[in-house]
């Protein structure tokens, strides 16, 4: 099953790689990793995207949370909770395509953001599932360049990962 | 008080109060090893291999409650030391290791003698750091003690660029330390204690499974007492050894690939199983889908939350220091009115003493023709009214050792057990010598294993370390021609060992006492001979036969009751 855990790490050299090398070292699944400081620059706040059965998922937490520089975690998909994904997506667009991509990415709630005669560079912003649907939408065929982020996720209402 | 960064290096290790710092020198510790020079608080051991240094540090803090520390230049002097490491790491050794590294302005222009140490060591560590301000270091020098022998122990790297250790800070070494990401368990929870407790009374058929944990806890006055208490047979593993005294009459010897074979059966037919500061891990416990086929209940204690239910599941988690869990637990169950079935534990023994009569026990066919090596470790024991500390290098004499050393108290019997790193006995029994002075120490090693570190007895030679060194010589790569026999065929692929040096007068080379010893009958007066020269190291090369195998087994991917025993040959 596919889970996003959320991480409060120290904001130091080599946290990121420790997190990494811990997902390879063992053989877990990693769909995606976000990372960047809060607010709080000492601190780090990071995304996983992982999937395994709920013994891996158990052990993926325990192995994480033993990571000295892992201040604080939260296994979002336990609870309510929000993920975001940012997508940058360059198509192909001319001819009837190019008035049609137009309608699409209004309905995905997107907007183009660098035009050209040939093409549109669209921005897109929801799950990731719906960034996918987005795609499929759109058709292999007029893709020309996809840059996804990876799930930010956060918790909802009062469930809050703070140190 | 303004030092510069390798004198305030130095301060740290003072106000840890480090006796012995094992190391070798090269460019990037110079600085280090001037600071070293000019003082005589922190005494030098100089090891011929910077692997050596690691394990003699790793056999320091094994055979005593102290933090092992080692100094290693950078580059080959860091890698040479990973395995030191990763072994240490692999059995929860608390130690702190000290590398030199290039000067900060130098990183990561592939400079002379440049690794990437943090990098390198990062799977095999507990936590590493690069000092890149003198003003660092003694923070970065408390926390990295406190990491080590805190919470679950381990080796923590601490990497110091040589301009950093030349460089001047301000010293003051911090009284306390506290990292906001890192939370050491302490007792356990109360309520899941109480409900072991009932799950334990109300066992028929129990079983006490301690591992490495009840020795790095030194909790094996709790763990001896609650065994009493609850009149369970007690097994320890490989690392727990000693844990558990092995001449009490509850113990069934050690379980796993080569456990008894009483330890095996009881683990798969007991009923509540509790699991001390053991992990289930692959060489205790074989197949996995076999040992879960077992309606068993499982209580797990263990410092270590992703040690729990990572390979089998556990009914009852208790996460904690083990002498703090196992003393709540012991409260708890002295002041129950409640006590085992009386009834239920004479059936469950007579089972287990079944087993036993079945299994023999640990049995072997002595020879008057060719010496066998249980024979060798059965008189050593004799010898050394089995209070020796035994370092072990890694292979069958490591499991005849295990088997037939009956180690009655912990912290005495020192081996690679998670790495099973060849080449750890010698220099693991310098460390031990080195802390236990005037104890006796011996090493049992094989001609495969000590060959491996064998210019540690140049170190020996400085130091004065009377080590005794069990060589069971069989000629073979002993564990490697046992597998080679039972599962390729008796295709001895590469596990002979041909041309090997005469080890009498390599010890006489390096200035200590060789013994050859070839007959059954010498094997008593050798060992007397050698174990009377306190102040010699005594390197006794033991002809031994090279058909012996290690009984029981257990092969590897099978189930703990699919075991071979001597006679089913």
């Amino acid at each position: 099953m596919r889970h996003i855990i959320s991480l409060l790490m120290e904001n130091e050299a080599g946290a990121l790689s420790r997190v990494a090398g811990l997902f390879s070292a063992r053989g877990y699944n990693i769909e995606s990793l976000t990372v960047a400081p809060t607010e709080d620059p000492t601190l780090s706040r990071m995304t996983i995207v992982t999937s395994g059965s709920d013994a891996i998922i158990e052990q993926i937490n325990k192995q994480l949370n033993k990571l000295v520089d892992v201040a604080a975690m939260m296994d979002l998909s336990d609870g309510d909770h929000l993920e975001r994904e940012l997508m940058l997506v360059k198509v192909v667009a001319q001819g009837d395509a190019r008035e049609e991509l137009k309608r699409l990415t209004d309905i995905f709630q997107g907007r183009v953001i660098d035009v050209s005669e040939r093409t549109y560079t669209i921005e897109l912003t929801d799950t990731c599932a719906k960034l996918d649907s987005f795609l499929e939408a759109v058709g292999h065929d007029l893709i020309l360049e996809t840059v996804r982020t990876g799930a930010s996720g956060i918790g909802r209402g009062d469930r809050i990962l703070k140190l | 008080m303004e030092l510069t960064g390798a004198e305030i290096i130095i301060r740290c290790l003072q106000e840890e109060e480090v006796e012995y710092v094992f190391g070798y020198p090269g460019g990037a510790v110079l600085f280090i090893y001037d600071a070293l020079f000019q003082q005589d608080k922190v005494k030098h051991i100089l090891v011929r291999h910077e692997q050596a240094a690691v394990h003699a540090a790793d056999g320091y803090a094994r055979s005593s409650d102290q933090v092992g520390v080692a100094l290693v230049t950078s580059g080959p002097g860091l890698t040479n030391a990973v395995t030191g490491i990763a072994t240490a790491y692999m059995d929860s050794i608390p130690m702190v290791i000290i590398s030199g590294q290039v000067p900060t302005y130098a990183i990561g222009e592939d400079a002379f003698q440049e690794v990437d140490a943090v990098g390198i060591t990062r799977p095999c560590v507990k936590h590493n750091f690069l000092v890149k301000d003198p003003k660092d270091i003694a923070p970065t020098i408390k926390k990295a003690f406190y990491l080590a022998r805190t919470g679950r122990p381990g080796p923590v790297l601490v990497d110091i660029p040589k301009d950093v250790s030349n460089q001047k800070a301000h010293f003051e070494y911090p009284a306390s330390v506290n990292i906001r990401s890192y939370h050491p368990p302490g007792k356990g929870d109360s309520t899941q204690i109480r409900h072991a407790v009932q799950m334990l009374l109300e066992a028929r058929r129990p079983v006490v499974y301690a591992g490495g944990g009840v020795v790095l806890a030194d909790a094996s006055a709790q763990l001896k007492e609650l065994v009493h208490l609850l009149g369970a047979p007690c097994t320890n593993t490989l690392m727990g050894l000693g844990g558990y005294p092995a001449s009490d009459k509850q113990f069934v010897g050690m379980l796993g690939m080569h456990g008894t074979y009483e330890a095996n059966m009881a683990m798969q037919h007991c009923d509540v199983l509790l699991a001390v500061g053991a992990r289930f891990d692959d060489r205790v416990i074989g197949n996995v889908e076999h040992f879960a086929e077992v309606p068993r209940k499982i209580i797990h204690i263990d410092i270590d939350p992703s040690s729990i239910a990572k390979r089998v599941k556990v009914d009852l988690p208790i996460v904690g220091d083990l002498k703090l869990v196992l003393d709540e637990l012991l409260e708890v169950l002295r002041n129950s009115k409640q006590r085992p079935d009386p009834a239920g534990v004479t059936a469950w023994w007579q089972q287990v003493d079944e087993w036993r009569a079945r299994g023999g026990g640990l049995r072997y066919r002595n020879s008057d023709e060719i010496i066998k090596p249980q024979f060798v470790i059965e008189k050593l024991h004799e010898i050394t009214g089995g209070d020796a500390f035994v370092a072990s290098d890694v292979g069958q004499h490591q499991m005849w050792t295990a088997q037939y050393y009956k180690f009655n108290k912990p912290r005495r019997w020192i081996n690679s057990g998670g790495l099973g790193t060849m080449g750890f006995g010698l220099p693991a029994a310098m460390g031990v010598q080195l802390i236990n002075p005037g104890a006796t120490v011996a090493c049992v090693t094989g001609e495969g294993s000590i060959q491996m570190n064998i210019q540690e007895l140049s170190t020996c030679k400085q130091f004065h370390l009377p080590i005794k060194v069990v060589a069971l010589n069989n000629r073979y790569l002993g564990m490697v021609r046992q597998w080679q026999e039972f599962f390729h065929g008796n295709r001895y692929s590469e596990s002979y060992m041909d041309a090997l040096p005469d080890f009498v007068k390599l010890a006489e080379a390096y200035g200590h006492v060789g013994m050859r010893i070839d007959k059954p009958s010498d094997v008593e007066p050798a060992l007397k001979e050698a174990f009377a020269r306190k102040d010699d190291l005594v390197f006794m090369d033991f002809r031994t036969d090279p058909t012996e195998n290690v009984f029981p087994m257990v092969p590897g991917g099978k189930g703990l009751s699919e075991v071979i025993l001597a006679e089913d040959l």
